[in-house]
């Protein structure tokens, strides 16, 4: 990209040197058109067409992208990961916060096993992951079940009204440690001299992590939040994997890219899940972007 | 998804390469295998061509999810040292039509030879993805399968695939809990939902049925209700399902699910397995291949069950089939003709029939050996030494005629849940959830530029 800079005039004899640049670059160029530029341009080309069992593909142009506005259902699936990032996440990156900090305080013994062990769940593969906690889940032969004998109370995770808890259950374990670390990281990078500055000064820790940390690290919940924004809207192994086990309660359509995997694998409607697809890049891309610029808009104050 | 989209892409672009590497091998290869064949065959059909492919040899691929395929295969290369079998396990039907569908839509890595289930079959057939084996002379072997497995590989004027098993209904029951609650095994409905009720006072954790809306369930119980909902022809389909069967059914059902005797396990889960072994779940109706199973995944259950004929409605036996598959020979296979022969081996053969029934508890679709007497006399341990085949190819002479699937089956039934299921779910009227199984049915097909009816 940084061989395509805009041309001053009486720059012209320069031209055939950037030329030679632009040739250096090909490699480059070519990996990116085909990993990025091509897989974009060809969703984009297929979600301008429809395909039937009976007669065929045909042109439509943006019908596909109408349809997916007036599509309740591309609404609902919107509409629960929308509620999911505004629960999970806030409380997943408090959680990590809190987990940064405190391994950070080097008040504690044993900093590198929790360190450890609180990354380790993100080195579990989601799918090894949902099994293990729809297991865990389970009524029958699982800990909610034990618990429930036990306490002689008939709670139940896998039900309408705590199943998408639970499910944020599963991301948040599985994802807490690696956003401490990003966390963490960041505190790491402090310059000694600042605290040696606080403590001459007199500041307590809790000042400390006010006045010090909690700026420092705010570039890097910004990145956080951003990532989790776009695991959230790309919600799609947890809930489809638990669908085997409560069939009833996960519809097709639960998550936008469950149903656009099930548009496009069950139901052959391939052109319209890609319409759907790209309307959900949009609206990821936006939303990242509005959080970003307020993010660093923030950590400049 | 848009890396998704990108493989699509190179795949198709490799595959149009590939596809004419492919063309001028075959071309030059099967000359004379072909040539003889089409001559002979294109009204009656003939088998020369294959006889000719077996005997050149060769190598296919073979997609399948039955547990007997490498044992068959194996038969088969011993046979037929030429030829080269390589068998891909699919795991299962979903991930299996899955697999084939995009392999299709691709036009590369067609496998030459693969499973589908009697369901699925319209699926395929409509859209032109499958060979007609008419032209290898498979019309000859009809007379070696039972009517309803035959009539399920045939439709709209071609032959499609063998069939491999069957699966005629059948109640299967946990005969320790009805012996220990003192009541008889049900052969009417009604007397199945009051042995519901009895089961369900004398332990609340135990049930009569798991059932959450299963869609093979369904469309198989509505079948023994006498219902016909699904109708097609040629680009013309009806969907009824308040025809009179499916009411039937419906309301017979709402007795169990609003009466809550049903357990909510869902099938093929370690839970279910569990349930079905310590007596939590005291029957199944469901199709004859489950003695393989029971014996496979619920080996604790071994001793307690038994085979009793399907319930009925009114006294008058009636039975449907609940899955069974066939293998067929997909369009665009590389090597068409090798691929029908093996194909032909694999469900007409004795020897691979025998594999089959012996190294995994298959039930059969040949009439040869369903009325063979070491298969009719064979005594099951599992089912305290009764003669379950008995009971289970009786079964058979009362599937009722006529049944047809969808041509979007597989679609169809990935949408059970978020339609019949939640009259499950909410303990509705079940009749309310085929009905609104039913719109989403007319909405997809008329989508997809079917002419729907609903009468």
């Amino acid at each position: 990209m940084s061989s395509v800079v805009a041309e001053r005039p009486g720059q012209v004899r320069k031209v055939r040197r950037r030329l030679t640049g632009l040739w250096f670059t090909v490699p480059f160029l070519l990996v990116f058109v085909f990993v990025f530029i091509a897989p974009l341009a060809y969703t984009i080309w297929l979600s301008l067409f429809q395909t039937k069992l009976i007669g065929g593909t045909s042109f439509v142009g943006a019908d596909n992208f109408v349809a997916v506005f007036q599509d309740p259902k591309f609404w609902e699936g919107l509409g629960r990961v929308s509620l999911f990032l505004l629960v999970q996440v806030p409380v997943m990156l408090a959680m990590a916060l809190v987990a940064a900090l405190v391994i950070d305080s080097a008040r504690l013994h044993g900093i590198r096993f929790f360190r450890i062990a609180m990354f380790l769940p993100y080195a579990v593969p989601s799918v090894a992951a949902v099994l293990m906690w729809g297991f865990m889940y389970g009524e029958r032969f699982g800990l909610v079940g034990n618990l429930n004998g036990w306490l002689g109370t008939d709670f139940s995770v896998l039900s309408q009204q705590w199943l998408l808890v639970g499910i944020g259950n599963i991301v948040t374990w599985s994802f807490m440690g690696y956003n401490m670390l990003i966390l963490y990281s960041s505190l790491k990078a402090i310059s000694p001299e600042l605290y040696e500055a606080a403590a001459l000064d007199g500041a307590g820790q809790l000042r400390i992590v006010r006045n010090i940390k909690l700026p420092a690290v705010q570039g890097s919940i910004v990145v956080a939040v951003i990532f989790s924004i776009i695991g959230s809207f790309q919600l799609f192994n947890e809930p489809n994997i638990m669908q085997k086990l409560v069939p009833n309660l996960i519809s097709t359509y639960y998550t936008p890219n469950m149903y656009a995997y099930n548009l496009s694998f069950t139901g052959q409607q391939v052109n319209y899940a890609a319409a759907l697809a790209i309307i959900m890049g949009v609206v990821t891309a936006v939303i990242a972007y509005v959080v970003q610029l307020r993010g660093n808009r923030e950590a400049l104050k | 998804m848009a890396s998704s989209t990108r493989r699509v892409l190179t795949v198709t672009a490799s595959a149009v390469a590939l596809g004419l590497v492919l063309a001028a091998c075959s071309g030059g290869s099967s000359d004379s295998g072909s040539g003889d064949g089409t001559a002979g065959g294109s009204d009656g059909g003939s088998s020369d061509a294959l006889d000719a492919a077996l005997e050149q040899g060769g190598t296919i691929e073979y997609w399948t999810w039955t547990p007997q395929a490498e044992e068959q295969a194996a038969a088969f290369m011993k046979a037929y040292p030429n030829v080269t079998v390589n068998v891909t396990n699919t795991g299962g039907a979903a991930d299996h039509n899955l697999k084939l569908q995009n392999a299709l839509t691709a036009g590369s890595g067609i496998p030459d030879v693969a499973q589908l289930e009697y369901q699925s079959v319209s699926q395929f057939q409509l859209p032109g993805s499958l060979t007609d084996l008419t032209e290898y002379g498979f019309a000859d072997l009809e007379d070696l399968y039972t009517p309803s497995t035959w009539g399920a590989v045939t439709q709209n004027g071609g032959i499609w695939g063998l069939p491999q098993d069957s699966g005629p209904m059948a109640l299967f029951y946990n005969e320790e809990v009805f012996t220990s609650l003192g009541i008889e095994v049900p052969t009417t409905w009604d007397e199945y939902i009051t042995a519901g009720e009895a089961i369900k006072a004398a332990n609340p954790d135990t049930c009569i049925v798991n059932d959450s809306g299963d869609a093979g369930f369904t469309t198989s119980m509505i079948w023994q209700a006498g219902g016909r909902p699904f109708a097609v022809d040629g680009e013309n389909v009806t969907i009824n399902l308040q025809d009179e069967g499916s009411k039937l059914w419906a309301d017979t059902w709402n007795k169990i699910v609003q009466g809550g005797l049903n357990c909510e396990i869902p099938g093929w889960t370690d839970e279910w397995f569990a349930a079905l072994s310590d007596g939590t779940i005291a029957t199944l109706p469901t199709g004859a291949w489950m003695p393989g199973v029971f014996e496979n995944s619920a080996p604790d259950g071994a001793g307690k069950w038994r085979v009793a004929p399907m319930p009925t409605y009114d006294g008058t036996p009636a039975n449907a089939e609940n899955g069974g598959s066939t293998e067929v020979v997909p369009k665009g296979a590389p090597n068409p003709e090798l691929g029908a022969a093996f194909l032909r081996w694999l469900n007409s053969d004795p020897e691979s029939i025998s594999v089959f029934l012996n190294s995994g508890g298959g039930f059969p679709a040949t009439v040869a050996e369903l009325q063979s007497d070491e298969f009719l006399g064979f005594t099951s341990d599992y089912f305290g030494g009764q003669e379950i085949n008995k009971v289970l190819v009786e079964g058979i002479d009362n599937v009722g005629t006529g049944w047809q699937y969808l041509p979007w089956q597989s679609y169809a039934n990935s949408i059970v849940s978020e339609t019949l299921g939640q009259s499950y779910l909410n303990r509705t009227d079940l009749n309310e959830g085929l009905v609104a199984w039913q719109d989403a049915n007319v909405k997809y097909g008329e989508e997809q530029g079917f002419t729907v009816s609903t009468e």
